[in-house]
Formats: structure tokens, sequence, C-alpha cells
């Protein structure tokens, strides 16, 4: 069964004024457990919207969303649970650490839940030791952490709450590639341990294609596309179209293509890549 | 080419008052010139210096010790700051914070106004600047409904118009998506080639890199080595020990090289990427 299901999402921003806009146009998808799922599109292609919608902060114009088979919208009084279960990650999400100390700050989500302060203490702990932050490091105040390790606090305080999807927007925006991979390494090995959901919301197609399943492609609003990473950058030219970039590595290989040489157009990282030119120069030289 | 900036042995630390001696320093003995109409990439990781660095072209940091010389102006010296800045522009990561007015032509003419220029003279440079970063149509557009690397671009035109001869630009595409990238790269790039504007980018990305002039990746305050885009990027191994990326395009080629194929030492795009193969695989 999926864990999470939108249906013929709509959602219009300022309707009846002179700005409106649609953001989500008849959007349907499936989202089964434990996948980790990419969301790619250009800037305004309703990945942002969409990912509000799929945690109850905007409630669409029509349409569902089905989460563990019950429509989010079906009591409005109890959505705040649904924010529970679907955890987010904002963009830039050391902007709103707030409390005096990390500790306080990691415990104020699942305090909110209503849990008894051991499991709090527990999962504080758990979620901390996940994004790599040291346990003297909880008592200090989250003003006095680095960038990277304000992120990583700030994203300790949604995995507290052990949400069953865990929705990140952009969460290595502005790191660079040390900080950007160190952190997308412990968002993996939480993912392996927990095995939930995950949704990741990126503009970088290397990060996307080397770590999600399948991928969620918006554009103008709409499904552009829904598919095995594989598939959905072997599809290069028409990604451009839309604005987006395929990794550099895929791109040289789809040239290879058009130069009509067989390369394996699904290749995602340099590694791949390397294999697939050794193993042409095999089939090249006849051996 | 005329030397338009030169830095010499300058040392910074943060916390210049703490007596702690060991407080590292963010800068540590740099020296580089910088030619007038170069466009040169400063790369290299966080806390490696690069941004600590750009904030002393245009005297926003003063060095600890050592100097720093734009076009015979001391950054120091107090008394021609005014004027320094106006001959060195500088562009910031995160575009909604640039952006002070409420419509986009406002918004470019709020740094001329700062420098006292009459008001047909900024509408000319107003005029000309969001031109120059093609977004003359949205001149009387509200700044927040644009996207990430058109609000880039209104920042960019801000400081054209005050007609800078040295425009930095400090991770200029590091919030921004695919599209924006390149729009914000191909504007910087018409700058240096069409109006001979001397840039100096810091970037993350190799890509944007080995567009430049010059390539000068900094590891812990120094400069870990300067050259054209090829001699850097040939040089896979020690930028990997220091942990910086190369381009895909150039890292295959460096493996399938170091493996034995016959492959040229360095490419630094796609396409010379796909030549070198399908020479190999022909």
């Amino acid at each position: 069964m999926s864990i999470i299901k939108a249906e013929n999402l709509r959602f219009v921003y300022s309707p009846g004024t002179s700005f409106e806009k649609t953001a989500i146009d008849d959007v349907s998808f499936e989202i089964e457990e434990g996948e980790f799922v990419g969301v790619i599109g250009h800037t305004g292609s309703g990945k942002s919207t969409l990912v509000q919608l799929l945690n109850g902060l905007l409630r669409p114009d029509e349409g569902r969303i089905i989460l563990n088979g019950k429509d989010i919208w079906e009591k409005p009084k109890k959505i705040r649970e649904i924010r529970f279960k679907v955890g987010m990650v904002f963009q830039y999400p050391e902007y709103q650490l707030f409390e005096e100390t990390v500790y306080k700050d990691i415990a104020y989500g699942p305090g909110n839940m209503g849990l008894d302060n051991e499991e709090i203490d527990k999962r504080v702990r758990e979620a901390a030791s996940f994004v790599g932050l040291r346990d003297d490091q909880l008592e200090v105040s989250p003003f006095e952490l680095s960038g990277g390790e304000k992120r990583r606090a700030a994203i300790a305080g949604v995995i507290a709450m052990d949400p069953d999807v865990l929705i990140l927007d952009e969460p290595t925006a502005g790191l660079d590639p040390l900080g950007r991979d160190a952190l997308l390494s412990r968002i993996v090995d939480y993912h392996n341990v927990r095995k939930n959901t995950v949704l990741l919301v990126s503009h970088s197609m290397e990060d996307i294609a080397r770590l999600a399943d399948r991928i969620l492609v918006m554009s103008h609003g709409k499904k552009y596309m829904l598919d095995d990473s594989e598939k959905v950058f072997s599809k290069g030219r028409e990604l451009e179209e839309i604005g987006l970039r395929v990794p550099q590595i895929t791109k040289i290989m789809l040239m290879l293509k058009e130069r009509g040489i067989s390369a394996d157009t699904s290749v995602l990282t340099v590694e791949h890549g390397f294999n697939e030119i050794v193993n042409l120069t095999g089939t090249a030289k006849g051996v | 080419m005329k030397e338009f900036i030169s830095v010499n042995n300058v040392y910074f630390k943060y916390d210049q008052e703490s007596d702690d001696v060991k407080a590292p320093y963010a800068l540590s003995g740099i020296n580089m010139t910088i030619n007038k109409g170069e466009f040169v990439a400063i790369v290299g990781h966080n806390g490696s210096g690069k941004s600590t660095l750009a904030k002393h072209f245009n005297s926003l940091y003063l060095p600890e010790s050592g100097d720093i010389v734009v076009d015979g102006i001391n950054t120091k010296d107090d008394d021609r700051l005014f004027e320094l800045r106006t001959k060195v522009g500088l562009v910031l990561q995160n575009p909604d914070n640039q952006i002070v007015a409420g419509v986009v032509e406002e918004d470019v003419a709020f740094g001329c106004e700062n420098l006292g220029i009459p008001p047909e003279e900024i509408r000319k440079r107003v005029d000309n600047a969001l031109r120059a970063v093609d977004m003359y149509e949205y001149r009387l557009h509200s700044p927040d409904k644009l996207s990430g690397g058109q609000k880039q671009r209104i920042a960019i035109a801000g400081i054209i118009a005050m007609e800078p001869e040295c425009i930095v630009l400090d991770e200029p595409t590091a919030m921004l998506d695919p599209q924006g990238r390149d729009e914000v790269i191909s504007t910087i790039t018409d700058l240096n080639k069409k109006m001979g504007i001397t840039i100096i980018l810091i970037t993350h990305y190799m890509e944007e890199a080995v567009l430049s002039d010059r390539v000068i990746a900094m590891d812990s305050g120094k400069v870990l080595i300067s050259g054209t885009p090829r001699e850097v990027f040939s040089q896979v191994s020690l930028l990997k020990q220091h942990r910086l990326d190369v381009p895909q395009a150039t890292d295959l080629i460096y493996r399938l090289r170091s493996c034995g194929y016959d492959v040229p030492e360095c490419v630094l795009s796609e396409e010379e990427c796909v030549e070198a193969l399908v020479r190999l695989l022909k």
C-alpha cells in the first residue's frame, strides 16, 4: 500500500485577485512506504507548494491527500497530527532555531506531541546522534554552532518527531561540497536505519541522481513525470526543455549516443561512467 | 595587462581583540594580483578563506597585516573609501538580502542615488544596466515576484549602474536553480567580455570556474594553486587531496588516463570530453 497518495491536487494562490496563480494543477501520484523520492523542477514549478500540501500546511482547492489510507483533511481540527507524521524541513531551517539550548530546540517538536520526558530525552539524543551532533553540543545555545551544525540541529528537531514521511526542501542549499556530502550521508543513514519514506527537494541533479530511487519532476504546476532515476535522467533533452539539467556525466553519455556510440544513458555517477567507457573500449577492440 | 588589484602578504583573523595567540588566521599570507579586464574564479570549500578575501577587495574587511591596493588605492585609506567602493562592487549569495526597493528600477537606482548622481544620468544608467542583465522588460515589476535568478540579475544591475571597474561576486549562484545559474553566469561572462569589467567570481561550482581566465584554489587561508583552468584542473590528485571537486568531465578523463587509456591530459568541458571519448572508442 502506498504511504502517501495525491489525487488530482489543485492549488491556487490569491484566487479571485489579479495575482491569481495556479501553483498546482491536477497532480496525482503515489509514493510507497520506505521509498527515497527526489523532487525536481525549475523555480516556480510548484515543488515547494506541493510539499506544503503534503503535510497539511496548505489545503488543496481540489483533490485529496491520502496518508496511510486516510484523507488528511478528513478532520481539519486534527491536521496538527499530520505534521508529526509528515515531518518537514524547510529551506534554511537554521533560521528557525529559537530555544536557549540545542537540546531544548530539538525537544520542541516531540514536546508538542505530548510525549513523556523520558521518551523526549531518548528521541533528542538519538536525533542528535543521527545528524552528528555531540552530547556536549546539546547544552550550548544553537547560535553558537557553525552554519552547518545549526542546519543539522534544525533537521534533528524534525527527525526527533520520528515522522513516517520526512520531507526536506533544499537541505543542502548554500553548503559547500564537503558540508553537502556530510549532510546527505547523514540523511541516507537515517533513511536506511529507520526505513522511513524520504522526499528530497533539490536543485542538485547530481545529488538526486545519486540518492533517489524515483524522481518526481514538476513543471509549471503539473507532474511532468515520476519514474526511476535512470529513466528520468535518460530523457536529458526533455529535461533541458523544462529548464532542468542532467548531471554532466549523463549529458556526456547522451552526447556520445548522439554521435552513434551505444553508450548507456542511464549513467548517473562518474564511477559508473568510467566502467561504461571501459566496457565500450572492450567492445570497440573486439576483446 | 595592467595590474588592477594587488594583494601583498595579507593576514586576517576574525577575533582580532582576542588574547588567544592560537586563534586561527582566516587568511594567512595571501599574495596575488588581478589584472584589469581579467575574469578570475576563486574556489575552495567553506572556511578556506575565499569569502573573507572577497570582502577585503572593497574594504568591508581590512587586513591585520599586509596590504591590498586597488587601482592605486590602499583599502586601508579611509579618505578614499568612497572612491574605492565605486570601483569595486560586491554581489552576495542571497538575492533576497540585497533587494531594498518595491520596484525593480528603483532597486537598481539605489546605489547610484547614494553616489549623488544627477537624476537624468541615473535614468540612463539604470536602463542600460537593466538591458545588460536582460531584465529591462521587468523594470516596473515588484522584485518579490521574480525568480531567484532574476533577482540576482537585478542585484548585479544595481552594481553595474554604479559603473564599477570590477565586480566581486561571492557565490552568486549558490541559491539558484540550474536555469537561474546559467542566466547569471552568462550575464557575468558578458559583462567581462563585452564591457571589459574585471570579474572576481567566488564559487563552489567547478563548471563555472572553467569559464574563467584564471582559477585560484584556496585552502586553509592560503593559495593552494593558481593558473589557467587547464593548468589547475590538470592537478586532479592535488585538488582531491584537498577535497576539492573537479568537473565530472575532467574527472572521467583523468580516471581513464590514470588507467592507461589514450586520452588527453585534461579536458574542461562536456564537448572536449566527448571528442576525446569518440577518438578513444573509434
